[in-house]
């Protein structure tokens, strides 16, 4: 699904952001992605997406290559990854339906089946009720639900979300996240970076640690390891 | 298509001072351009009135055969270069200077023998009154023989091949420089509206919208912008030649044709704007 394999990567003014960075997401599974501010979290996102390429190593996103693509697939790989940011990025003069439909729209979905897709995802994150209403209408909880409703409504096979709760109190955060496992529950990948170790340390999921762009540690490779090696 | 419409229809409801403004500096534009073009199309036709005139006068010999001239001027009349050629007798020719030189009216009628001769007036078709081609009939007519001797105006014709070419290159010049400058100032104004909507943009990018797509709203815009700008311009254009007719002299406007290509040219400049400056802007993220 989500292979990175010995990964480099540069920024022309910036050095390693990313050093020698391997781990795989399976399909359907939750991943968490750790460290501290500047660890190389949204970068390795940028990655996924293609929105950047590696400086060396290969990165492979549900049967892409992102080194070699050409362009115009870029938009094709998208279609299959929701995207979730700490500042929900709505377009604030369109509703919250409106923003929702704006992804499938985009994507040249049929118009007769827009209205009923976008009223199902709104329901599933709790926000029907608000289907009219502006961004600034909605508190930050709320907006990143409709962020997420946005994420979802193409149906992704992997949603990445960059610190999705960075900017909620401790209520909203547990609310979004609570969606995420749902979300991650009817089968969607979820890959999810955080600094919130509360949020993490709540979870049986799998946790993947950035320091200064290197991985230093990796539950899924190294809880195997030490379980090999008690006794 | 539709959402394409919709979408660029929501950039004049969300920005519309920026539409207006950008609308304006279009018409503006295109209206200096339009005044040019009047100035043009009025020298045109300044020229045509005098190509007009441009003829060839073959004069008879004396005596000639009225069946011979007759024929002659069905053969003259089908010269690819010729509109119209036209038999004027030694007597015509005679009433003609009679009442064309009042003066000499009295030493006119103590004539005993009209000292005139007989002509053939040949005028050219549109298109065949430069140097060139008038020489060519010129020499043609010589070879006819009771044609005594053939006169145009050769160092008139000449000046008026120079004016011409001068009018088209001048227009030329003058013309591409203010189209260039109506694509700048549309780009300029269309890169404005893209960069109000960059946000807009990266968030359509990451829901996978494709470039074709993000690009077709802001061509479709600027388009309309362009049209807009074109209608402004022409009637901007026809109110300064309605005060130019009442106040200076009398001149022409543009016709349909004319009226629908400066139009036309509008919104390809808004295209062509717009294009540069998403295509730019696309690149660069
Ligand atoms: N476009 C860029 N140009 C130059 N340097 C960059 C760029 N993007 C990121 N970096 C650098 O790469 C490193 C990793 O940044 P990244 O945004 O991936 O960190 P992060 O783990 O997401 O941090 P945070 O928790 O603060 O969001 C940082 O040192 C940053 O300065
Ligand atoms: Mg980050």
């Amino acid at each position: 699904m989500i292979k990175f394999t010995n990964v480099f990567k540069a920024f022309p003014k910036g050095g390693l952001a990313l050093k020698d960075v391997s781990f795989h997401v399976a399909k359907g599974e939750f991943a968490f992605l750790t460290g501290h501010s500047g660890a190389g979290k949204s970068t390795v996102m940028k990655l996924i997406y293609a929105e950047e390429r590696p400086t060396s190593g290969d990165v492979r996103v549900s049967g892409y290559d992102v080194n070699e693509m050409r362009p115009r697939d870029v938009p094709l790989l998208r279609r299959k990854l929701g995207i979730v940011f700490q500042d929900f990025r709505l377009l604030e003069d369109r509703t919250a339906e409106e923003n929702v439909a704006f992804a499938l729209e985009v994507t040249g979905a049929r118009s007769s089946t827009i209205a009923a897709r976008v009223m199902r995802v709104l329901t599933q994150v709790g926000l029907a009720a608000k289907a009219q209403a502006y961004p600034r209408e909605l508190s930050g909880g709320e907006q990143q639900r409709v962020a997420i409703a946005r994420a979802l409504v193409n149906e992704p096979t992997v949603l990445l979300a960059d610190e999705p709760t960075g900017n909620l109190d401790e209520r909203a955060t547990r609310g979004v996240f609570q969606l995420l496992r749902d979300i991650n529950a009817s089968g969607t990948a979820v890959v999810m970076a955080t600094h919130d170790l509360d949020l993490v340390r709540q979870a049986p999921y799998r946790v993947i640690e950035l320091q200064e762009g290197a991985l230093v540690y990796d539950s899924a490779v190294d809880e195997a390891r030490d379980q090999a090696a008690a006794p | 298509m539709n959402l394409t419409f919709r979408e660029a229809m929501l950039t004049f409801k969300r920005a519309p001072l920026l539409s207006v403004l950008s609308v304006t500096t279009i018409a503006f534009s295109l209206f200096v351009l339009g005044l040019f073009g009047l100035v043009v199309i009025n020298l045109q036709d300044a020229l045509h009135g005098v190509e007009e005139r441009v003829e060839v006068v073959a004069y008879l010999l004396p005596g000639a055969p009225i069946e011979a001239t007759a024929q002659a001027l069905k053969d003259i009349e089908a010269f690819p270069e010729v509109q119209s050629a036209t038999y004027v007798s030694e007597d015509d020719a005679l009433a003609r200077a009679r009442a064309e030189l009042v003066e000499l009216r009295d030493v006119m009628q103590e004539l005993e023998r009209n000292p005139l001769p007989a002509s053939v007036e040949v005028k050219l078709k549109p298109g065949f009154r430069d140097t060139d081609h008038v020489a060519a009939v010129a020499e043609r007519l010589r070879g006819f023989g009771f044609v005594d001797d053939v006169r145009f105006g050769r160092d008139w014709v000449e000046k008026l091949d120079r004016l011409r070419g001068l009018a088209a290159a001048v227009g030329i010049v003058v013309g591409a420089a203010f189209a260039v400058v109506a694509i700048i100032i549309i780009g300029t104004t269309i890169r404005m509206a893209v960069l109000q909507r960059s946000r807009e943009i990266a968030i359509m990018r990451l829901v996978g919208a494709t470039d074709g797509f993000i690009r077709r709203p802001f061509l479709l815009q600027g388009a309309i912008k362009g049209l807009l700008g074109g209608m402004v311009a022409i009637g901007l254009s026809f109110a300064a030649y309605l005060l130019i007719n009442r106040y200076l002299l009398q001149s022409a406007f543009f016709n349909q044709e004319q009226a629908a290509a400066i139009v036309a040219f509008g919104a390809l400049i808004g295209l062509v704007g717009s294009a540069m400056s998403v295509g730019r802007h696309l690149k660069r993220v």
